[in-house]
């Protein structure tokens, strides 16, 4: 039995591991050797698809336009989450539970439920198809997440901090900044990571609301698919090259979710 | 000058501060003192201003400042947990009152050296609080205190989670530090014999009523009821019933002793009488002390004197003796009482007659 403890885990990560490295083989092989037939590594290798990526204003702007909503959502959410998550860590009022609680709720729903009406209401002001609407419509899911995350990370800070620096004279927004803040620094990288992924991930709502200017690359990718054929080479470098983003911020981000994990709010 | 006037602090039905009136006069050293939940740090708070009595006023030199924000209050606060900026050096944490002053950078590092060099942080000014000791961050704590001249420092419980041999070295530091000051300090402490090691004015506190304020030791020798008798005792008071008739006292359990002759003008009734754990003891402490008999329920050794617990018929008392006792429980001794140091309450816990007397030499 010893001798075979290393089984499972292996069993398990080659499974984790299998279908990314299809991926990657699939992104440096040519679309006519991955129809024809079945290679475990590319035998004519090419980055001919990560060239037309890169190179081709229609690829590389549904990156740039997933970026652009996917870096405003995470603004905003945190911008918005820190004084509200304060609040919440600090303060008593009337329904304060309550209303900690509905928040959470707000994740229930699954985002096709909310694309109709945001559609219509952002076609209304005119912010549909740009990256403002799926900015602000992944805050819907976002900000109650990054509530309650930021909300753990301060309960966690003594609210004497708070008051000696009221009483060595500190304004409210002076505090916030030059001490608060450091303090939950490791809580705003997780809350930050949380949103981006999500925000990243997300297809539905970011396809409904955009239709030309704004597209994100999943709609990039099933819309090259359908036009020119299947461009198979193509769409698995498209993969590869949106995996890349988000494990770059897990990289970074590694040791604060511990953290986070273990104060018990992610 | 320092003033709260009916100051009463709700929170939901329940009083905290309970229609509190004091004066601090600048210049004084005053202890808050009471058990856990007494309402000393609400008390500090409500000085402090970071909490709004119910009802009630407080005013500095005679204007309410109640209207005033903490900010502008020029007062300074450190807790019974080291509560430091862990993001600024020991330095900057000092200096940071000082730069929200706007005070010049040549009398801020003046006066950060100062504070630093008198709380022994000299050698720490660049590292972060969280990189020193408990005793070490709460001196950085102390120091912003201190350093930033506040008209009002409130001290809560700041030794209390010190170990022993700190807590015996800044006791010793920080009357040096107050003295050197004209602010009204106040300090919380739940150790009536930290209290009487400051020294200065002490307010009982229980259950957020003032019981007494006055100085120290007036307030240890004549507590004015049972309840302040009990806070300002460690171990605590004892208490027994008993019965004036004439010139004896028939103490609940049968013990029949002498009514102290100098509190002999009192009336026959029934009281309650009080006496501290060092007013009895193994050998007769004072010509006509009495003997009583008590069973030891258990004995704890400080080292250089025990705590002898003891039942008297059915009262807990506890008697401080100098050295090692090692009494099997259940065993019954005799003790002695000084009838000179006992304190009379009536029914209501009132004082009626009697106080701690001064020691006398020879």
């Amino acid at each position: 039995m010893r001798r075979l403890r290393w089984l499972v885990p292996t069993i398990y990560i080659v499974f984790l591991l299998l279908p990314i490295y299809w991926l990657v083989n699939m992104s440096f092989k040519t679309t006519n050797e991955i129809l024809g037939g079945f290679s475990a590594w590319p035998q004519n290798f090419t980055i001919a698809s990560y060239v037309e990526i890169l190179t081709n204003p229609v690829w590389y702007n549904g990156y740039i336009s997933s970026i652009t909503y996917v870096v405003l959502n995470t603004v905003i959410s945190v911008a918005v989450s820190l004084p509200a998550a304060y609040a919440f860590s600090r303060y008593r009022f009337l329904g304060d539970k309550h209303l900690f609680f509905w928040l959470l709720t707000n994740r229930m729903a699954p985002p096709a439920v909310f694309a109709l009406p945001f559609y219509q209401l952002y076609s209304a002001i005119g912010l549909f198809d740009t990256p403002f609407a799926v900015a602000l419509a992944h805050c819907l899911f976002n900000i109650p997440l990054a509530v309650w995350i930021l909300e753990g990370f301060m309960s966690g800070v003594p609210k004497e901090i708070d008051e000696t620096a009221y009483v060595d004279g500190y304004s409210f927004p002076h505090f916030f900044v030059r001490i608060f803040m450091p303090l939950i620094a490791s809580g705003i990288g997780v809350t930050a990571f949380f949103c981006f992924m999500f925000s990243w991930v997300e297809m539905l709502l970011a396809k409904s609301l955009t239709a030309v200017a704004a597209k994100p690359i999943a709609a990039v990718m099933t819309r090259t698919a359908s036009t020119s054929g299947y461009e198979l080479g193509l769409l698995a470098a498209a993969g590869v090259l949106t995996i890349i983003p988000g494990a770059l911020v897990i990289y970074f981000v590694r040791n604060y979710i511990a953290k986070g994990f273990a104060l018990g709010r992610v | 000058m320092l003033e709260l006037v009916n100051v009463s602090k709700r929170v939901g039905n329940e009083a905290h501060i309970d229609d509190i009136s004091m004066r601090l006069e600048r210049g004084t050293l005053n202890v808050l003192l009471g058990p856990t939940l007494a309402g000393k740090t609400t008390l500090m708070r409500l000085m402090a201003g970071l909490e709004r009595p119910t009802s009630g006023d407080v005013r500095v030199d005679g204007a309410s400042v109640l209207d005033v924000p903490v900010q502008r209050r020029n007062v300074a606060m450190v807790y019974q947990q080291f509560i430091n900026y862990p993001s600024m050096t020991v330095y900057d944490n000092i200096a940071s009152p000082l730069r929200l002053a706007r005070i010049d950078a040549a009398s801020i590092d003046r006066r950060v050296r100062r504070a630093a060099e008198l709380l022994r942080l000299t050698p720490f000014l660049d590292r972060l609080p969280l990189s020193l000791s408990g005793g070490q961050q709460q001196r950085t704590a102390l120091a912003r205190a201190i350093v930033k001249d506040a008209g009002l420092v409130l001290l809560d419980e700041p030794l209390a989670n010190l170990d022993y041999k700190l807590r015996e070295e800044l006791r010793e530091e920080l009357p040096k530090i107050f003295a050197e000051s004209g602010a009204i300090y106040v300090y919380a402490t739940t150790e009536p014999s930290e209290a009487l090691l400051l020294g200065g004015n002490t307010a009982t506190l229980s259950q957020g009523r003032l019981t007494q304020f006055g100085p120290t030791i007036d307030v240890y020798r004549r507590p004015v009821d049972l309840v302040t008798a009990r806070t300002f005792s460690d171990p605590p008071m004892n208490v027994v019933h008993g019965t004036k008739a004439g010139h004896v006292l028939e103490l609940e359990g049968g013990g029949r002793i002498p009514f102290p002759p100098e509190l002999a003008d009192i009336a026959d009734a029934g009281y309650l009488i009080g006496f501290r754990a060092h007013h009895l003891s193994l050998t007769p402490s004072a010509p006509d002390s009495v003997a009583l008999s008590a069973r030891v329920n258990v004995v704890e050794i400080t080292g250089s004197e025990s705590f002898v617990h003891l039942d008297y018929a059915g009262q807990q008392w506890v008697m401080l003796a100098p050295g090692i006792h090692d009494f099997e429980t259940g065993r019954i001794v005799d003790v002695h009482l000084d009838i000179h140091q006992l304190i009379i309450f009536d029914h209501t816990g009132r004082t009626v007659a009697g106080h701690e007397r001064v020691a006398k030499v020879g």
